[in-house]
């Protein structure tokens, strides 16, 4: 009875670091992997829940329950991902069209998301990269999460 | 008979899935399983008024494994609104997207969204309710995200993890009660569930996840920007119908399987977050600057009004004041679903046309898309609930059941919020006509006009002068005169 009790609290303890650190974070790997150790935490549960004694068969409902979050929860999380990556190429096209343009710097819309030892030429041209991309002023966080104008 | 229930979560999956394997067919494919599961949705809906409730287990497997479905008076009712504002999207869509290669990812997502959507509809027990729900943010995320722009990813990422949040809150409370109760089924839930603090614990739980995924106050952060950057058949899909299934499930739960602890204290709290929803949200509605974030705040108010019917209900005993306040939050529900799609295929045929959907900017719109502009006039009328709309007499038997249980508190927050509808509605108008010549023309593109009309005039005429049905389908008597 006592390791079902130490089993389901530690799903429960597990679940509240997970929110916590889901509200707290701004990096949305971490989000991800807050919400991913969060959804552990309630399979830990119902793992917790299945057991009836040592010689009573544990219940199999929710097991069956676990397998199905478990898949649930993966493609979740690979949905995020693609979501992020998406995101990512969005807003480096965005940057190169602001690079293009050359008023990177009076513009609201981001600068790449990138620091200055990732640039490569083969991704930017000379020409293309201003001294005003460089500037550290371009690389805080602000600028590198934009409010949507209507957050 | 009852084996029938499974068609309207079957179809779409069937046909999303063929239209996931002929991508260059797949707005044919898509258009005729939007056909074939609204027909199944309607007839599920034919059954349960004819034969009363449905009930059915999948594959011949007991209640605790098997799947169970079963079909109500309000889940009919909510699945027939959905039949009919889906196919109205669906066919706006086939237009909206026409030669354009957003369509071969639309039509397959959309098809798996309306499949999730008939299926928490449908589902009887709380775990595969959950699933459902799953399935239906991650395809509402992914469609919301469709035109692959920065601000439509960004929120509709935000939209996501919420969303997540929402069903692990939610599937944490299921854990709990399947340890005191040991089952899922709903209807036995309801009848072992008594006041205990485990239970109380799975109430707090299930309904606060419940409510992060509908929107409510203060809680809505994330539905503007996703709902306002998503394309038009997307958002009013997003706005009508996505959000009512969250809704739709925090009303079941309440009313039937949390009765014993779901007291006065708790629906009143509920209460005070939807009079936080109806003021912010018709408050920054009027604020907006554009069409589809107006259209979008509107939609955190119009679930605020749910909301308020909560403490009504809870202060009631069962009869026929009962039912009708019951009848009139089901009934304001689907108005806004038909009036809230139409809005926002209007607001789409305007961004397409103009190029923007900057308010201030809409002069002479009315003399251009008379059609399109008439559709915003009548879904605004009903989102304000001017008579004969169905919001209309939802908001009376609301203030009606306000008096009666003299918690006046709700009236000022009921017709405040309703003149803020008013104003933002109205403001949308003025700014429409410009000083340009009329048209001979009412309908300009009648493919993507006809069904943003449709919707628009349903909610105003369909479900206000003929709201008996919806009092008759939910099994309650004749409807308030």
């Amino acid at each position: 009875m006592s390791a079902q009790f130490l089993y389901g609290g530690a799903g429960i303890l597990l679940f509240a670091l997970g929110l916590w650190s889901l509200l707290v974070h701004e990096a949305l790997l971490r989000k991800l992997i807050a919400i991913n150790i969060a959804g552990g935490g309630v399979f830990h549960v119902f793992i917790a829940i299945a057991y009836r004694g040592d010689t009573a068969p544990p219940d199999p409902v929710p097991h069956a329950l676990v397998l199905t979050g478990i898949v649930v929860a993966v493609s979740a999380t690979a949905l995020v991902l693609a979501l992020h990556r998406r995101l990512e190429q969005a807003e480096e096209s965005a940057a190169d069209a602001e690079g293009r343009s050359e008023s990177a710097s009076a513009s609201s819309a981001a600068p790449p998301p990138r620091t200055p030892t990732e640039r490569t030429p083969t991704e930017r041209t000379p020409t293309e990269l201003t001294p005003a991309d460089l500037t550290p002023a371009d690389l805080t966080p602000e600028t590198l999460h934009p409010e949507t104008p209507h957050g | 008979m009852a084996d029938l229930l499974i068609l309207p979560v079957l179809v779409p999956l069937l046909g999303g899935l063929l239209a996931t394997a002929l991508p260059v067919r797949s707005a044919l494919v898509g258009t005729l399983a939007a056909l074939a599961t609204s027909l199944s949705g309607l007839g599920i809906t034919l059954l349960v008024w004819l034969h009363g409730d449905l009930g059915t287990v999948l594959g011949g497997w007991g209640v605790p494994l098997g799947i169970g479905l079963s079909a109500d008076g309000l889940s009919a009712a909510l699945l027939a609104m959905a039949s009919l504002v889906a196919l109205a999207i669906s066919i706006y869509a086939g237009s909206y997207f026409a030669g354009s290669a957003q369509a071969r990812h639309f039509w397959p997502l959309w098809l798996l969204l309306w499949s999730a959507l008939n299926g928490v509809f449908l589902a009887a027990d709380l775990f595969n309710l959950y699933v459902m729900l799953e399935l239906l943010g991650l395809s509402a995320a992914a469609l919301g995200a469709l035109t692959g722009k920065r601000e439509a990813i960004a929120a509709n990422l935000r939209y996501l993890l919420v969303g997540l949040l929402g069903s692990l809150t939610y599937l944490l409370g299921v854990a709990l009660l399947y340890t005191a109760y040991g089952t899922l089924d709903i209807g036995l839930l309801g009848e072992r569930l008594g006041p205990t603090p485990i239970a109380a614990t799975a109430l707090a739980l299930m309904v606060s996840g419940l409510a992060l995924k509908t929107a409510l106050f203060p809680l809505h952060f994330w539905l503007p920007p996703a709902h306002a950057n998503a394309p038009a058949p997307v958002s009013a899909a997003l706005s009508a119908l996505v959000v009512k299934a969250s809704f739709y499930l925090i009303l079941r739960l309440w009313t039937e399987l949390f009765a014993p602890i779901a007291d006065i204290g708790a629906a009143t709290l509920l209460g005070l977050l939807g009079a936080g929803a109806v003021l912010w949200g018709s408050w920054r509605a009027l604020r907006a600057q554009r069409l589809k974030l107006l259209a979008a705040y509107s939609t955190v108010a119009q679930i605020g009004y749910l909301f308020l019917f909560f403490p009504l209900l809870a202060s009631l005993p069962p009869g026929t004041a009962r039912d009708d306040l019951f009848a009139a939050c089901v009934l304001m529900a689907l108005t806004h679903g038909f009036a809230k799609a139409g809005f926002f295929l209007a607001a789409g045929l305007v961004q397409r046309k103009a190029g923007h959907d900057r308010i201030s900017e809409l002069g002479g719109v009315a003399q251009r898309m008379p059609a399109t502009t008439f559709s915003i006039a009548l879904a605004g009328s009903a989102l304000v609930g001017l008579p004969p709309s169905g919001s209309f007499i939802g908001k009376w038997v609301l203030m009606r059941g306000a008096f009666e249980t003299g918690q006046w508190w709700w009236l000022p927050v009921t017709v405040l919020g309703t003149l803020l509808a008013a104003a933002y509605v109205f403001r949308v108008l003025s700014r429409a006509f410009g000083l340009e010549p009329t048209p001979l023309q009412f309908v300009t593109n009648a493919r993507s006009e006809i069904p943003a009309l449709l919707l628009a005039f349903a909610s105003v005429a369909l479900l206000g002068l003929a709201a008996g049905p919806v009092w008759a389908i939910l099994g309650f008597g004749a409807a308030p005169a």
